[in-house]
Formats: structure tokens, C-alpha cells, sequence
């Protein structure tokens, strides 16, 4: 393992930064997207089956299937890395707007009536009180998200995608399982990096409860 | 879009040992043979731990490490591990079979072990002090409250499954993974769509059998099902394990 | 018979939760446990169905020892109702109440059957039978729990304050419906709550314990009122002890005084002629009490209509304590307390003079006497 990695070190940079790009790119973006959405299936009641619904629906398909669709639907060339990352970002979405509805829907009431009484309006409220009180359910959906991210990009191997899953492959292929096994410890590796930038940024976002604890 | 269709338009792809109706038996011979591996051996640990909060900082600690994982390249590295000392029918099967179990693992035990846990302390107590031994307690009043996270955990494990399954055509397995890998190296778009389009109606399909599963097991008391008003929010588990692993309630 | 013989509790970290206790809870009775947090009274009644295993020392049922008893059976026998219900969410009603019955290998018929006759008893309607306990309010599933408790006719009850999770309102219900239930099935009850208050109105026998796990008195409720054995028990009671202990007195023949009535609907001029002191009595068409009229606020050419009423006077039966007559003769707005027959029929009227009159006499007379139990307070 070692010496593949000193004869391929910067391949294997590369295809790190790539695999990272990959993995984060669809969180973000499926963060920003879900959140006005998780808001609106918490705020109307009536919306939310159907969000719920479809969300549920889109994360039930397996990501493979969605890689492979994605060309026709986008009009991406099979090997592009889009395919990629639209389809981790409608899988981000749909997992993250049942998390992010159900962290709103969990807001006690009486702070939320507190806060009105405050005079803290819409956006207001919604960005210094609601959200920053979902934030530890939002950050353990997040680490969920970005653990799977990872492992998914991996699979984007199999449609030609240049990243960290192309050592599974080229491991297979030669029949030499340190290879492998390095794909996976550089897997886990960016899995535990990503793991670790979103708890330290929930904490960040919580100072409140540090205090309290 | 259309040439999605091309593939599953012919009639020809629909018979024989690699038809579209033989490669989806494959499928779900793998998915139920793998599924049954997992709930044998995760739902009596999952309610051991539940029941007696034994062991139970060993199986969070597990489930998050597991998380990390890649599916696709522990399918791979344990084929390799493997196949090598395995008769040749069994060289590639055995090692996918048990890379899906072992990924199958965490959904159903953490959400075995947290159904269990979240069952109300006053009725585990009056159950206790109204007589009851600890196995009843177990089977009748603990495991029927768990019911609804026991399944979505169940679900969750299964999803995982199939998707994982659908990757191991790479290491050889048959299933509709195979259309899709087949396609490739044959440069048949069509195939592969075809392949991604079974999957996902596969994957849909499956869910709402457990979904239907659900509605006739669990009790009404517990999913509150009397009730007219509102979106019922079914408690849903933020778990370890990669795709697949938070479920959605219909 | 329940009957702790120096019963000890000891944690490994080395915390007593009780305290060597003896203490008898007589057949057929309630004997209540109170005290603060930390007193080892739940875990003394979790002892004698074996929740808690005693350190030492031996819990009698009857002749029998509890720790003779597999525990499953044991329990079986005892019925045990528990603060927050502890109802079975994924069973209906009827099926929570037939959970021992069931247990025990009845028949399903009988046993649905017990389900039904016991949630009349407890005052449930039978529609319910088919809900389940998250439809229901908290006043009912408590009623439930006690249903549950019941439905295997256990001679001995646990309860482990089971009123305490609901508001005051359904509480004082629940407590009145308990006493009702109580006077009908004579089973032998050890209650635990942290209310002093409850415990003195559903208590046969009360035994006050401190922290630390030791009983620092058993008595009757009046005589804890009347005599506590040292400061603890005597804050632990609280104030007004004096007043409350009126509530254990008969009431015995006060004299009452004929009081003049008028029924609803009279007009202002028979009001004014049949008013003392500027206060008429109206009664209804049975002569029951409805309420006070001050005639000077009653307009010429006006009848005595129900809005008109002054309902602020309490109304005591004949058959009351000392308590109910005072406090019929301190809230009436004319001064005179309302005394009534079993059916709520008008007898006569008391001032608040004439009962402490009645109060200091019996004082008197009765320094070596024990003071008589009278129907038990409905405050």
C-alpha cells in the first residue's frame, strides 16, 4: 500500500480533493435548498405529507440508479461528475427536509410565543430563534448526509466518475487488496474530516447550550 | 428520455437466465437471504440490549464507526479477502452476502435497541408489578411499542441492501446491477436505464410492503392512527448506517 | 394484613432508604404513607411486591411471606396502580383492565366481561372500552389504571401516589370516587403520597415518615392532627391544624334555628316581609336551599329570580363535622350557616357563635374520650 501511494501520490491527492468536492458540494447546496422547504412543509400543515412524501420517495431510490438516470434527465454526458452531484443533492435534500421539518415542528411553542412577544418577526425569528434551536438535530441529519455522501461518491466509480472509488476499481481489476483497502482508509479518513467540521460548526452555532452544560 | 424504453420495449430482454424477469428473482433472492442474516442476528441483540441495557455503549459506539465506511469499497475488499479460498460457485456470493449483512447490521440494531428503550418506563413498571416475568414483559408489552421503529429499521436495513446489492454485479453477482454494468461495457445506454429504472420501481415497491406490513402489525394505540387531525410525525431514527438510513414514514 | 417486620433497605453506594420499619397496615383499612422526598416511603411499598428487594428484614402478607412467593405470582395477587398510569398504549382500554385475568389463564369472555363490569365501577363510560389510553384525558386514565388494578379482585392494593398527576379539580373527584370504591370492596390499601392533605382525607391510618427512611409516628388522622409526636411530624402536617381537625368531629344535634324561606319566583314585598337582618333564604319547590337574596338590592315590583341569588354560603348536612357547619356559618353572606337533611332539604339555620359554643363544649367533655369519626370530609 505504501509504495502504490509513494508511485501515485499526486493521483491520489488529486482524486481526494476530487472525492472531497464531490461529497461536499451536494451537502451544502442540499442544506441551502432544504431548509426553505423543510421550513415550509413545518409552517403549513397541509404541505407536509406531500414534501414528506416525495422527499421519502426520492430517498428510497438508490443512489446507483439515480447516477444512471441522471444523464437523460439533465443531458450530462454519462462520465460527467454533474450526474454526480445533482443526484447527491437531490438525495441530501430529501433526507435532510423530514430532519429539518421535524427540527422546526420541535421548537417549544412557548419559546416561539416568547419570541413573538419580543417583537422578533418573521425571517427575524426564524434565523435567531427557531433555526438556531434545530441546530443539533440539523447537525446529527448533517452527519448522517455527509457519511453517506462519501461512501456515494465512491459508487460514481462505476460510471467512470475519477475519485477515491476508482481505487476500489482499479484494486479489483489488479487483484491487489491494499489498494482497496487504501481507498477505504482515505474514505473514512474525509468521512471523519467532514464528520468532525460539522459537529465543531454546530457547536459554534450552539454556544447557548455549552453554556448551560 | 425515450430511449430508456428501448431496452425494456423488447421483448426478448424479458425471457432467459439474463431477461429482466430472472435477474429481478436474482435480486431479491439476495436482498431476502441478506435481510434474513440481518434481522436473525440484530433483532435478538438489538432487544437483549434494549431489554436489559447491557452492552448498549458498545453498540451506539459500533454503529457510528460503521457509518464511515464506503459500501462500495468494502464489497470490494472482502470479495478480494475472500473469493480467492471459496469454491467457485460460492467465490463470489458468499463474500457480496456477507458485506450486505454486515452493512445491513446497524439500521436494524440501533433501531431495535432504541424502539425498545423508548417504551414508556411507567408501563414497563406496571407491567413488572403487575406480574408479569421478564420474558412477557418483553414480548408483550416492549416489542409491540418498538413495533414502529423495530420496522423502519427493518426498512432502512433493506433499502441499503438492495442498493448495495445492485453495486455487487460489480464483483460479479447477478441482479439488475447487472444491466446497468453490462450496459456499460456494451456502450448500451438503454440498458443501463433500464437497469436504473427496475432498481428504483424495485426499491418503491419493497418499500411500500413494509409500509403495508406496518399498518397491519402496529398497534393503532401506538402509531395514533385514530387521530383525524394533522401529519402524524412517526418517530424517525437519524441512524449509522450509510444509504438508506433515515426513513421516511408514509 | 400487611405487616413490615424491620424491614431494611440499604443501596451498595450506601444510601438507607429505609430504615428498619415496622408497621402494621390492618386488613380491610387504608393506611397511608407520607412524608418528603427521600423518605423511603415508595420504596417501602415497592418492597412488599418485591419491585424492591428488602436488605433485610420481612414483609408479611398475611400469614404468608412475601419473599416465599415467586415474584411474578406474587404480584399477581397484589393490585398495583402506579403516578402516571403506566397504561399499555398498544392495547384498547378493555384490554389494559384484563391484563392480570389474563395473566392468571381466565377465560376471554370473563375476562371481557370483568373489563366492563370494572370500568362502570370506576366511572368510565363502556365507550370506551374500545380506545386507547393516548384518547384519553389524564382524569381517565387514571380511572383506567385503578380499573386495572382491580380487575383480577386482588385482596391487597399498592398505590403509588396515583392521583397526584392530575389537576386539582380531578383530583379531589378521583379522591371522592376512591373513597366510594373503597367503602364497597373493603380491600386491604397501603397508598403513598407526599400530599399531607390526601392523606388525612383517605387515610383509615396515617404513618408520617422522614427522611432517612424511619416512621416517625402512625395514628389516625385526628389524632395526628390533634397530637404529633414531635416537630417534624407537627411542620410536616402543617398549619391550621386546629381547623382541619374540626373535620373529624360530628357535628352531633347543633341548634338550629328556624329559618324563613321564600320560594323562587316571589315578589319583592314577601322577600322584604319574611328578611332578617336584610337577608332572605330562597328555596326551590322541594325546599332545598338555592341561595341567599339581599332584599335591599331587590327593586320594587322585582321577583326573586335565580340571577338574583347570592350563592356564596356553603351548605352543610346534618350528618357533617364540625368543619362543614362553621364553615356553612362563616361564608354566608347573612351570617346564618345553611344546614340541610341527606336530601338537601332546608333544617335550619346556625350562626358562627353557636357552633365554637358547640366546639368549646364538646372540648370539654371529651378530654379522655376519642373523638368520634364523622362522615368522612368531602371538602
Amino acid at each position: 500500500m505504501i509504495t502504490y501511494l509513494q508511485d501515485h501520490f499526486q493521483q491520489t491527492v488529486e482524486r481526494f480533493y476530487t472525492h472531497a468536492w464531490l461529497a461536499v458540494l451536494p451537502l451544502v447546496i442540499g442544506l441551502v435548498l432544504a431548509i426553505p422547504l423543510g421550513w415550509l412543509a413545518s409552517r403549513y400543515r397541509r404541505v407536509y405529507p406531500g414534501v414528506i412524501n416525495l422527499a421519502g420517495l426520492l430517498y428510497t431510490l438508490p443512489s446507483v440508479a439515480l447516477f444512471v438516470i441522471m444523464p437523460s434527465i439533465i443531458h450530462t454526458k454519462i462520465l460527467s461528475p454533474i450526474n454526480v452531484v445533482v443526484a447527491l443533492t437531490i438525495y441530501t435534500v430529501a433526507l435532510m427536509v423530514r430532519v429539518i421539518a421535524d427540527a422546526l415542528l420541535s421548537v417549544p411553542a412557548d419559546v416561539r410565543s416568547a419570541a413573538v412577544a419580543m417583537g422578533f418577526t418573521g425571517l427575524g425569528r426564524f434565523l435567531r430563534v427557531d433555526l438556531p434551536i434545530a441546530v443539533p438535530v440539523i447537525v446529527a441529519g448533517a452527519r448522517v448526509a455527509a457519511a453517506s455522501n462519501v461512501g456515494l461518491v465512491s459508487v460514481g466509480a462505476l460510471i467512470g466518475v475519477n475519485q477515491l472509488g476508482s481505487l476500489f476499481t482499479e484494486g479489483f481489476t489488479l487483484d491487489v487488496g491494499s489498494i482497496v483497502l487504501l481507498g477505504i482508509l482515505l474514505c473514512v479518513l474525509l468521512a471523519l474530516i467532514l464528520d468532525t467540521t460539522i459537529v465543531l460548526t454546530g457547536r459554534r452555532l450552539t454556544t447557548w447550550q455549552r453554556a448551560v452544560s | 428520455m425515450g430511449v430508456i424504453w428501448d431496452y425494456l420495449g423488447n421483448s426478448a430482454h424479458w425471457s432467459g437466465p439474463e431477461g429482466v424477469p430472472a435477474r429481478v428473482l436474482e435480486h431479491l433472492e439476495y436482498t431476502f437471504l441478506a435481510l434474513a442474516f440481518v434481522c436473525l442476528i440484530a433483532l435478538p441483540l438489538g432487544l437483549f440490549v434494549g431489554h436489559t441495557g447491557r452492552g448498549s455503549v458498545a453498540i451506539a459506539g459500533s454503529a457510528n464507526a460503521l457509518r464511515a465506511l464506503p459500501d462500495f469499497g468494502l464489497l470490494v475488499y472482502v470479495v478480494l479477502l475472500i473469493s480467492g479460498r471459496l469454491p467457485a460457485s460460492l467465490a463470489y456470493l458468499l463474500p457480496s452476502i456477507l458485506v450486505l449483512v454486515i452493512l445491513g447490521i446497524p439500521a436494524v440494531l440501533s433501531a431495535t435497541y432504541a424502539g425498545i428503550q423508548a417504551v414508556d418506563p411507567a408501563a414497563r413498571d406496571a407491567a413488572k408489578g403487575m406480574g408479569m416475568t421478564g420474558s412477557q414483559v418483553l414480548w408483550r408489552v416492549e416489542v409491540p411499542n418498538a413495533m414502529p421503529l423495530i420496522l423502519s429499521g427493518v426498512r432502512s436495513s433493506m433499502l441499503q441492501i438492495v442498493a448495495t446489492a445492485t453495486i455487487a454485479a460489480y464483483v460479479s453477482l447477478g441482479g439488475l446491477g447487472r444491466f446497468i454494468l453490462d450496459g456499460q461495457s456494451q456502450r448500451d445506454y438503454s440498458q443501463m436505464a433500464a437497469g436504473a429504472v427496475l432498481v428504483g420501481v424495485l426499491a418503491i415497491v419493497l418499500d411500500l410492503l413494509v409500509a403495508g406490513i406496518q399498518r397491519l402489525v402496529v398497534s393503532p394505540g401506538v402509531t395514533g392512527r385514530f387521530r383525524t387531525a394533522g401529519p402524524r410525525r412517526r418517530p424517525v431514527l437519524i441512524s449509522s448506517s450509510q444509504e438508506g438510513s433515515v426513513v421516511p414514514t408514509t | 394484613m400487611i405487616k413490615f417486620d424491620s424491614v431494611v433497605k440499604r443501596y451498595p453506594d450506601g444510601t438507607t432508604a429505609v430504615d428498619g420499619l415496622d408497621l402494621v397496615a390492618p386488613s380491610g383499612q387504608i393506611t397511608v404513607l407520607v412524608g418528603p422526598s427521600g423518605c423511603g416511603k415508595t420504596t417501602s411499598l415497592r418492597m412488599v411486591n418485591r419491585m424492591v428487594e428488602p436488605t433485610s428484614g420481612t414483609v408479611w402478607l398475611d400469614d404468608r411471606n412475601t419473599a416465599s412467593v415467586p415474584a411474578a405470582q406474587l404480584r399477581r395477587g397484589i393490585g398495583y396502580v402506579i403516578q402516571q398510569a403506566g397504561l399499555f398504549p398498544h392495547r384498547t382500554i378493555a384490554d389494559n383492565i384484563a391484563t392480570v385475568p389474563l395473566l392468571l389463564g381466565w377465560d376471554k369472555r370473563k375476562a371481557r366481561q370483568r373489563s366492563m363490569e370494572l370500568m362502570e365501577r370506576v366511572g368510565l363510560p363502556t365507550e370506551l372500552a374500545g380506545r386507547y389510553p393516548a384518547q384519553l384525558s389524564g382524569g381517565q386514565q387514571q380511572r383506567v389504571g385503578v380499573a386495572r388494578a382491580l380487575a383480577a379482585d386482588p385482596p391487597v392494593m399498592l398505590m403509588d401516589e396515583p392521583f397526584s398527576a392530575v389537576d386539582p379539580v380531578v383530583r379531589a373527584e378521583l379522591q371522592n370516587e376512591f373513597l366510594r370504591l373503597q367503602s364497597e370492596l373493603d380491600k386491604t390499601i397501603l397508598f403513598v403520597t407526599h400530599d399531607i392533605d390526601e392523606a388525612v382525607k383517605l387515610g383509615d391510618e396515617v404513618g408520617v415518615m422522614r427522611v432517612g427512611g424511619k416512621l416517625a409516628q402512625l395514628a389516625t388522622p385526628a389524632e395526628l392532627l390533634a397530637a404529633p409526636v414531635d416537630d417534624f411530624v407537627a411542620g410536616f402536617v402543617g398549619r391550621d391544624r386546629g381547623y382541619r381537625s374540626l373535620g373529624f368531629r360530628a357535628a352531633g344535634d347543633l341548634p338550629l334555628v328556624k329559618e324563613p324561606t321564600v320560594p323562587l319566583g316571589a315578589d319583592q314585598a314577601e322577600a322584604a316581609r319574611e328578611a332578617r337582618d336584610g337577608w332572605v333564604l330562597a328555596v326551590d319547590g322541594d325546599g332545598r336551599p338555592q341561595g341567599w337574596v339581599d332584599v335591599r338590592q331587590l327593586r320594587r315590583g322585582a321577583t326573586v329570580e335565580p340571577e338574583l341569588l347570592h350563592r356564596g354560603g356553603t351548605v352543610a348536612k346534618e350528618d357533617d363535622s364540625l368543619r362543614a357547619a362553621l364553615d356553612a356559618a362563616l361564608s354566608a353572606p347573612s351570617g346564618r350557616g345553611v344546614i340541610a337533611d341527606g336530601e338537601g332539604r332546608l333544617l335550619g339555620t346556625i350562626t358562627a357563635r353557636e357552633v365554637v359554643e358547640r366546639i368549646d363544649a364538646q372540648r370539654n367533655t371529651d378530654e379522655a374520650r376519642e373523638p368520634e369519626p364523622a362522615a368522612r370530609g368531602r371538602e
